[in-house]
């Protein structure tokens, strides 16, 4: 049975000793009087810890310790793509030019680091069957924004300010309404049909003169391929309106079909899911967003150039529609680095290899666990790289919801699936494995999940109360949220006056 | 290539008997015919040879360690101490996601937690959220917040017009969709914002942002005067300050601060070409605030047997709850980036960071003294970091020359502001050694 480490491990504030220190500082070039003016020099407690670097080194060691990555056993989180993150990736975006080399040095002292930009774009162009790319986003919704942008200020642009609704599937992701709802657009809702996917009359219904777009992730959050996506994209241009592509779940057809190919005229992709960069514990990622033609010069600024007479790549600003900027500078540089190693390393055929055993790992799971008391799959059998379960019957006879069977899946060792995601279903259990698992780690999950079916029947108590073998026992998120303690200043007023007591 | 990441590569055929399909193929029966297609991409190679060729590629790169630079305007260099970079590598936090199940992953909330621990200090404010993309798009997202802290009546939203281009770049296309107009105040003539053209223009203002040294890297001495007009106009107060400054300056909170952002990645990251970075964001305790803010945040509370547990919380503002209607898009942050930076503000202590602070403070008064010797510096003042140098030749003649001798000049910034003429900014941090500033004087007595 799997044993989280679990440390007590105290917050760094209380391993603090007055005296300690941890820090090396060169001295400053000459010993210069500098007066801070009485009014804006600290005069206010500065509360951080003093600690030597071994103790500094073991907190954060034994943090790490009660934590769990990909690299600690199956992760198959939903819609987020958690495949391996190959080793060459870090120690190539280690290399000191990647580091420390400055956004405003002259090209000419940045030609490698501009290089592989222009590269990046080079294959993300033939992947996505798009025309132009922007690196400049910093994760998936900062790539929407960009994107939603896009069509905003292209349809202003053709004079027809009018088009302010953007169409969202039911399954979309939150941050799809969220990112559109940014950009000023009013949201409007496309109900799915009993397969899963767009419902074509609903959408013929929903489009008109006021329509800028569709956003749209195809294979969708159930894992089901939209095979209707010809028509649904003839219905939104018919319309005028513009098809945006969702890339969370690009890892399905990598190296098989092209978003561009589908009528899509945008996307956004994430560098970490799709192209195996860190996800760091939420970030950072990367969304790069690519366009057909006729939307290239609403790119934010500056692309990158390549002069082939010269041999020169360069920042091109001369971009005359511009959105402008959605993030500082040129984006997350360093997560560009990764995922340009890992396409290299893997060429064409293993993104097509990795696609094609992602969609395999996620349909041998589906169909190993159909059957499962417990459990039903909504939707159509045939699955993409993921795969949602309901276990909505489950709730019904025993009283063990989603959550419980996530929480319990801890305790083997392994990390849940996304829960309670897509909406559309009751008691979601979405999960995907990826193409880096293993058939044996595929098979301990299905009978982790068929084991725990076993216990929710016969006893539901040790499924209710799980996790049972992490570093803690289920967390009181109400309790979180009653009685907010958001930083050691809020915890050290609350403990004084007696309102908590962790 | 590539199988080596795949294990199941080897056991396709039986596992696809298993589950009773003849053939990949027929697992993309649903794709509709004619739409898969043969990538017209490169083969792939091995590690090795993937090695060679991104050395190859990034040897072209000049470094900061090759090259005495002094860029700043924004980015800086600065050191970061070994074990930072060792901790951060750890794969449990490196290859987690975001904390989706806390129990499983409570060392990374602990760390994040710890990261707006950390911050709430040295910014004077008591609620931070886990990290916006970086210090641009938090001033962006402020804007958003304070328009709606105001249900929308007021939209206007003032900055000062010694601000970076990048970030008022970004801050002007994140407002856009909520139709916000940005009002940029002047500065005076002693290079600070101008106090009678801000009364001018605050009227009316859902929102005040200042930072507490501007683009021009002059120290702004009215930072709570400013607060106080913005408040008496019922705006918002959002201060923007460097966190290597705030050892040694005072706290935006204790300032009159009810929104301060800045940039973590300064602390424990490299530059890596300007990304990945990651806003500080923190606000007032007060509910009202709170309820509005951008991004995650993680909080304190226990578990089921009463032991101190963290958690994501306060979600029902976030986009996976109330979509459309959260308030904002956020959802990949840059936790690693925050817990980089925390990781090297428990080494630094209070006493390291006053010292980091001083250091760069004496640093770019030695830079400023000598750089006097040979140009104009516009305005006189107190400066952190970035140095405003007017030259007579215009600046791209010697940038030219100062490359030339293997030396990177500063950041030209007349194309943004020709008021200032041949303008560049040139920095100093830590970093900066003394023989660099030597070479980069001996240098400008040539060719300026």
């Amino acid at each position: 049975m799997f044993r989280q480490a679990k440390w007590d491990e105290p917050l760094i504030f209380e391993l603090s000793r007055e005296g300690r220190v941890g820090y090396t500082l060169p001295k400053p070039i000459e010993d210069l009087e500098v007066e801070i003016p009485e009014k804006i020099r600290r005069k206010s407690k500065l509360d951080l810890p003093e600690l030597s670097e071994p103790e500094i080194v073991k907190h954060y060691t034994r943090l790490s310790e009660m934590n769990y990555g990909v690299d600690s056993g199956i992760y198959p989180l939903g819609s987020c793509t958690m495949k391996y993150n190959p080793k060459i990736n870090e120690e190539m975006a280690a290399h000191p030019g990647v580091a420390y080399i400055h956004p405003y040095q002259d090209e000419r002292t940045v030609q490698g680091a501009l290089k592989i930009m222009w590269e990046l774009e080079q294959w993300l162009k033939e992947i996505t069957g798009m025309d132009r790319f922007t690196l400049q986003p910093a994760a998936g919704a900062n790539g929407e924004f960009t994107g939603v942008s896009i069509i905003r200020t292209y349809h202003i642009d053709n004079g027809e300010p009018q088009r302010d609704e953007m169409l969202v599937p039911d399954s979309a992701h939150g941050t799809n309404p969220a990112s559109a709802a940014m950009a000023g657009f009013k949201v409007i809702e496309i109900p799915s049909n009993e397969n899963g996917t767009v419902d074509l009359e609903a959408l013929e219904n929903a489009v008109g003169e006021r329509t800028a777009g569709l956003m749209l992730t195809n294979p969708n959050t159930l894992g089901i391929f939209e095979d209707e996506i010809l028509e649904i994209a003839k219905i939104v241009h018919k319309a005028g309106g513009l098809l945006y592509y969702d890339g969370a779940n690009l890892n399905a057809v990598l190296g098989k079909v092209r978003p561009g190919d589908m009528g899509f005229d945008i996307v956004h992709l994430n560098l970490h899911k799709t192209f195996s960069t860190p996800h760091g514990g939420g970030g950072p990622g990367s969304g790069p967003v690519g366009v057909k033609d006729f939307l290239k010069d609403y790119l934010p600024v500056p692309l990158v150039g390549y002069d082939e007479e010269n041999d020169r790549y360069y920042l091109d600003y001369n971009v005359p529609k511009s959105i402008g900027k959605v993030k500082e500078l040129y984006g997350n540089f360093a997560v560009m680095v990764r995922a340009l190693v890992y396409l290299k390393v893997m060429g064409r055929d293993g993104l097509k290899n990795a696609s094609e055993i992602a969609v395999l790992n996620a349909n041998y799971l589906t169909r190993k666990l159909l059957g499962t008391r417990g459990y039903e799959l909504p939707g159509k059998k045939l699955r993409k790289h993921e795969t949602v379960f309901s276990a909505e019957p489950m709730k019904k006879e025993t009283g063990v919801t989603a959550m419980d069977v996530a929480k319990r899946l801890l305790d083997f060792g392994m990390h849940a699936p996304t829960v309670y995601f897509p909406l559309i279903v009751h008691e979601a259990l979405m999960i995907e494995p990826t193409e880096t698992v293993s058939k044996e780690e595929l098979d301990a999950y299905v009978e982790a999940l068929k084991r725990i079916s076993d216990e929710a029947y016969t006893n539901p108590e040790v499924v209710k109360s799980a996790p049972h073998n992490t570093a803690v026992r289920r967390v009181d998120d109400v309790m979180a949220v009653k009685k907010p303690v958001i930083s050691w200043r809020m915890y050290l007023e609350l403990k004084e006056k007696g309102e908590i007591n962790y | 290539m590539g199988k080596h990441y795949l294990p199941n590569l080897a056991h396709r055929e039986e596992m696809l008997r298993e589950i009773g399909f003849a053939s990949i193929d027929e697992l993309f029966s649903d794709v509709p015919e004619g739409m898969l297609k043969e990538f017209n991409l490169p083969g792939g190679k091995s590690e090795y040879e993937v090695f060679i060729e991104l050395n190859e590629t990034l040897s072209k790169n000049k470094t900061a360690l090759e090259m005495p630079s002094f860029l700043g305007a924004g980015t800086y260099f600065h050191y970061i101490p070994a074990h930072v970079k060792y901790l951060i590598e750890r794969s449990e936090f490196l290859t987690a996601y975001t904390p989706y199940q806390p129990e499983i992953s409570q060392g990374m909330l602990q760390a994040l937690f710890e990261y707006q621990s950390m911050m709430a200090e040295l910014y004077g404010l008591p609620v931070v959220n886990s990290s916006m993309y970086d210090w641009g798009t938090s001033i962006a997202e402020a804007a958003l917040m304070t328009v709606r802290l105001h249900r929308g009546k007021r939209k206007r939203f003032v900055i000062p017009k010694a601000i970076s281009p990048e970030k008022k770049a970004v801050i002007e296309t994140y407002t856009r969709g909520a139709n916000l107009e940005i009002v940029e105040v002047p500065w005076d003539e002693s290079g600070r914002l101008d106090i009678e053209k801000l009364k001018e223009a605050v009227e009316d203002s859902a929102g005040v942002y200042v930072e507490m040294a501007n683009f021009f890297g002059l120290v702004e001495e009215n930072v709570r005067e400013i607060g106080e007009i913005a408040h008496e106009a019922g705006a918002y107060f959002v201060v923007g300050a460097d966190p290597t400054m705030l050892g040694i300056f005072e706290a935006p909170g204790e300032l009159g601060a009810d929104i301060a952002v800045g940039e973590a990645s300064y602390l424990g990251n490299p530059m890596n070409f300007g990304g990945p970075r990651a806003g500080v964001f923190a606000v007032r305790n007060d509910k009202k605030l709170i309820r509005q803010m951008p991004g995650r945040i993680i909080g304190m509370t226990r578990d089921a047997e009463g032991k101190r547990a963290f958690v994501m919380t306060l979600q029902t503002r976030e986009q996976h709850i109330r979509r459309a209607k959260a308030t904002s898009n956020i959802c990949s942050n840059e936790a690693l980036v925050a817990v980089a930076s925390a990781i090297h503000l428990a080494t630094l202590g209070p006493k390291g960071l006053r010292e980091l602070g001083e250091v760069i403070l004496k640093n770019t008064a030695y830079l400023k003294k000598r750089l006097s010797e040979v140009a104009e510096i516009p305005f006189e003042g107190l400066y952190f970091k970035d140095v405003p140098v007017k030259f007579k030749r215009p600046y791209g003649e010697i940038h030219e020359a100062l490359l030339a001798k293997g030396i990177h000049g500063g950041y030209y910034i007349g194309k943004h502001f020709p008021e200032l003429g041949e303008t560049a900014l040139f920095a100093a941090t830590e970093t900066t050694r003394k023989e660099w500033v030597h070479a980069l004087i001996e240098a400008l007595k040539e060719v300026a």
